[in-house]
């Protein structure tokens, strides 16, 4: 092997080593803050403050109600400072943000995908970005983590009538317990490294060689560290974590894949320990990890080989790479951001190879689950395992169970639902785009790449991702709309039929294992869930896969 | 807002959703405070008290040392900018902005890897690159022909470097070795032995060619 696969090994195993020696106390420490009946003394303080009951525990329809009202207001909040941007402290003299614009950050902050419109250096104010931007970078990220939580508390419990905890004590504690210490942390460390955190304008300064070019400010390493933990991706700048200021070195590139994946892959551990048999959440996790190193490998390869005009042409695939981070450490980045609903970008994804393009658009496709978003990730793939004990229930004519829970039509209507409703966005809405003017009128190029620009905004939209193949027009008023209304889409309505299905299993009576019990902590389950995974999106999106990328690789 | 039709009527569960929503919008409102305000407030007073250089952006003076004095920076050790001319190191091609290395821009071309116009402006950049350094074409790195997503890339490869570095000796009068030696002291190697790969900073190289006289 050459010395760049042995490199690009020894820098897969550094990242693996931390997020195993991560992995049991993060994991035991998230169970510790969902589970514990005592506030803080500083949540107390906020609960009388702003009137909320955090000791209720809700019905799963109430926890519902309360997630929406709470991701309304934000919406709300959020689109009125990026209008008012102007007016306030801090706006660098940027105006407010145009309505479809807004509209679209703010449906996208929300959302936890932070897919980008508009370009920070040049239309986000340092308030912005601060007071709306960093604050949904936590909390959507604490909603998801709280409906992860809600699922886990419902095979965890019995014959309760549905209710699945307190919303407003989940959101507050995963906020202020587990990702602002994090953050803190995350944020001294990229400081230290050369990430850039103060208050100044955009000053223009005279070169070496008697050109001008602006020296930038802001604070970026406190929204950096929240960006990649919540899995959110919203870049400070324009060209996110390949921004020399946002990601400085070879260092800081893998430090934030792995602040990508630390809780995603910690929430496994959360899921064993609250429904009290750690290897079911053994299971969950050879799942995702398998997946997830099978994608980094095919991904590292897709760019190593670099095949295709272009890079043929060049002698690699460096078009829009980063040569600090080099093949290997875009590859690992690339991959990281869409098996999350993380959405970041190390490098230019249009400019990905076309294998390496299609293998982002099917990671993102898998639903995420690989080790998918924080809180989503969790619940996405034990969705996939209810999915799966169906599936082998039918092959042997028994009832399925799952984690001590009967799956029965109501149940299982309720996981396909989950399944249908990213694909049924991402198909329906990339079907609409090609055939309109407006749509049309987007691509930046004609042919299986411009189909390419299309499919990958709407998955990365529905499945919360926030990426994009940036050569599609997003700004219009089209695509702001439409991708925006994706993304709420593909957040809120998979998160009713979690907790639908979290209250269902609440309140059904535990089971008792019985000699006919498939197992769900063995490797045959695992294969078999992450076979199942495959195959559901192989089935669903082959035909558009096609079109686009499939076409364009074999071209 | 489609489906919140868990409670019996629409009215009512208009009227919850109401009490929800304003229950929310407080909360949000606290945690704007915290998590947006005081948070990052609190780490820029971190910041420019324990890396000031660094938090201001790794700004250079002309004979290189560090600054956080606008006013007396050329430019930052962390961002790229143009370079022409034989007696420069050039750094990777930027389409950030009109003429590139504009920081108010960042960005790449977003173009496909069988894009034809890539394809064209990519062949050209190596006949140019390996005319004006006096190879030939197959002696031309991948990252001198090609763009970075962030147009800011302040390093190239050390290829790149080495085929550069007989011609800015001889624009500049000195010894190849001379040369050689100060790419060497503006190479970093991979952190811990094996992340990313190898880099060379064209500005400290250059500011370092332009103070040895």
């Amino acid at each position: 092997m050459s010395t760049a696969v042995w490199m690009a090994l020894g820098q897969f195993g550094i990242l693996v080593i931390a997020l195993a020696l991560t992995h049991h106390p993060l994991g035991a420490y998230m169970a510790h803050v969902y589970s514990t009946p005592k506030h803080l003394r500083v949540e107390r303080g906020l609960y009388r403050l702003v009137k909320v009951d955090a000791d209720a525990d809700q019905k799963w329809s109430t926890y519902l109600l309360s997630l929406l009202g709470f991701s309304a207001a934000s919406l709300l909040l959020l689109y009125a400072l990026g209008r008012l941007q102007g007016h306030l402290p801090w706006n660098l003299g940027f105006s407010g943000m145009n309505p479809a614009t807004a509209w679209n950050t703010a449906a996208s902050f929300v959302a936890n995908t932070n897919w980008q419109s508009y370009s920070g250096e040049q239309a986000a104010t340092h308030l912005f970005q601060m007071a709306g931007l960093t604050v949904q970078n936590f909390v959507s990220a604490a909603v998801g983590m709280a409906v992860a939580v809600a699922l886990v508390r419902g095979f965890a419990r019995s014959h309760n009538g549905g209710r699945v905890g307190n919303f407003w004590a989940d959101l507050v504690r995963g906020s202020l317990r587990i990702l602002l210490p994090l953050a803190v942390v995350a944020a001294v460390a990229f400081m230290a490294a050369g990430v850039i955190q103060n208050l100044h304008a955009h000053e223009a300064i005279t070169t070496l060689t008697g050109g001008t070019q602006s020296a930038l400010g802001g604070p970026v390493a406190s929204q950096e560290a929240i960006k990649l933990l919540g899995t959110n991706g919203g870049g400070f700048f324009n060209a996110n974590s390949a921004h020399p200021l946002e990601n400085p070195n070879a260092f800081t590139n893998v430090f934030q894949v792995f602040l990508i994946l630390v809780i995603p892959f910690a929430m496994p551990r959360t899921l064993g320990l609250m429904v009290g048999d750690r290897r079911q959440g053994w299971a969950i996790l050879g799942v995702m990890g398998g997946i997830w190193v099978a994608m980094t490998a095919l991904m590292t390869w897709a760019e190593m080989a670099g095949n295709g005009l272009v890079p043929k042409l060049a002698g690699a695939a460096m078009e829009g790479k980063e040569v600090r981070f080099g093949l290997a450490g875009t590859a690992l980045f690339a991959t990281a951001t869409t098996g999350t609903s993380t959405g970041a970008v190390n490098a230019a994804h249009d400019s990905l190879t076309a294998a390496g393009g299609g293998l982002t658009m099917f990671n993102m496709m898998l639903g995420e689950i690989a080790p998918g978003g924080v809180g989503s990730g969790l619940y996405g793939m034990l969705v996939v395992a209810i999915l799966t004990v169906f599936i082998a229930g039918l092959m042997v004519g028994r009832t399925p169970e799952y984690m001590g829970k009967k799956i029965g039509k109501q149940e299982m209507t309720l996981v396909a639902l989950y399944l249908l409703t990213m694909p049924a966005i991402v198909l329906i809405m990339s079907g609409i785009s090609v055939v309109i003017p407006a749509g049309l009128a987007g691509m930046s190029q004609s042919g299986p790449h411009g189909l390419s620009e299309v499919l990958y905004g709407f998955t990365s939209g529905a499945n919360n991702n926030g990426s994009a193949f940036a050569g599609l027009g997003a700004a219009s008023t089209y695509y702001n709309t439409m991708i925006g209304l994706a993304m709420l889409l593909g957040r809120f309505v998979p998160i009713a039929f979690v907790l639908a299905l979290a209250g269902r299993l609440a309140s059904q009576k535990a089971t008792p294992p019985s000699a006919g019990t498939l197992p769900t902590h063995t490797p045959l389950f695992v294969g078999l869930t992450g076979g199942i995974a495959v195959v559901v999106v192989g089935l669903t999106f082959i035909p558009v896969l096609s079109l686009g990328p499939i076409v364009e690789s074999l071209s | 807002m489609s489906m919140t039709t868990t409670t019996p009527t629409t009215a009512s569960s208009l009227l919850s959703f109401w009490r929800h929503s304003l229950a929310g919008l407080r909360v949000i409102l606290v945690l704007t405070v915290l998590l947006g305000l005081a948070y990052p407030l609190a780490m820029t007073g971190v910041a420019q008290v324990a890396f000031p250089w660094r938090a201001d952006g790794s700004l250079l003076t002309s004979t290189g040392e560090h600054t956080t004095d606008r006013s007396k920076a050329i430019g930052s050790q962390l961002i790229a900018q143009g370079f022409t001319g034989a007696q420069w190191f050039h750094p990777r091609p930027s389409v950030a902005g009109e003429n590139g290395y504009d920081t108010l821009a960042s960005g790449g071309s977003n173009l496909g890897p069988l894009n034809p116009d890539l394809a064209t402006t990519v062949s050209e950049r190596k006949a140019q690159v390996a005319a004006e350094n006096g190879v030939s074409p197959s002696q031309v790195p991948a990252d001198a022909v090609t763009a970075s997503f962030s147009g800011l890339d302040p390093a190239i490869s050390p290829a790149y470097a080495a085929i550069q570095v007989n011609r800015v000796a001889q624009a500049r009068g000195l010894t190849v070795a001379q040369v050689q030696q100060l790419v060497a002291e503006n190479t970093s190697g991979r952190p811990l032995g094996v992340l990313g790969d190898p880099t060379v900073n064209v500005l400290t190289l250059n500011i370092a060619l332009q103070n040895l006289g």
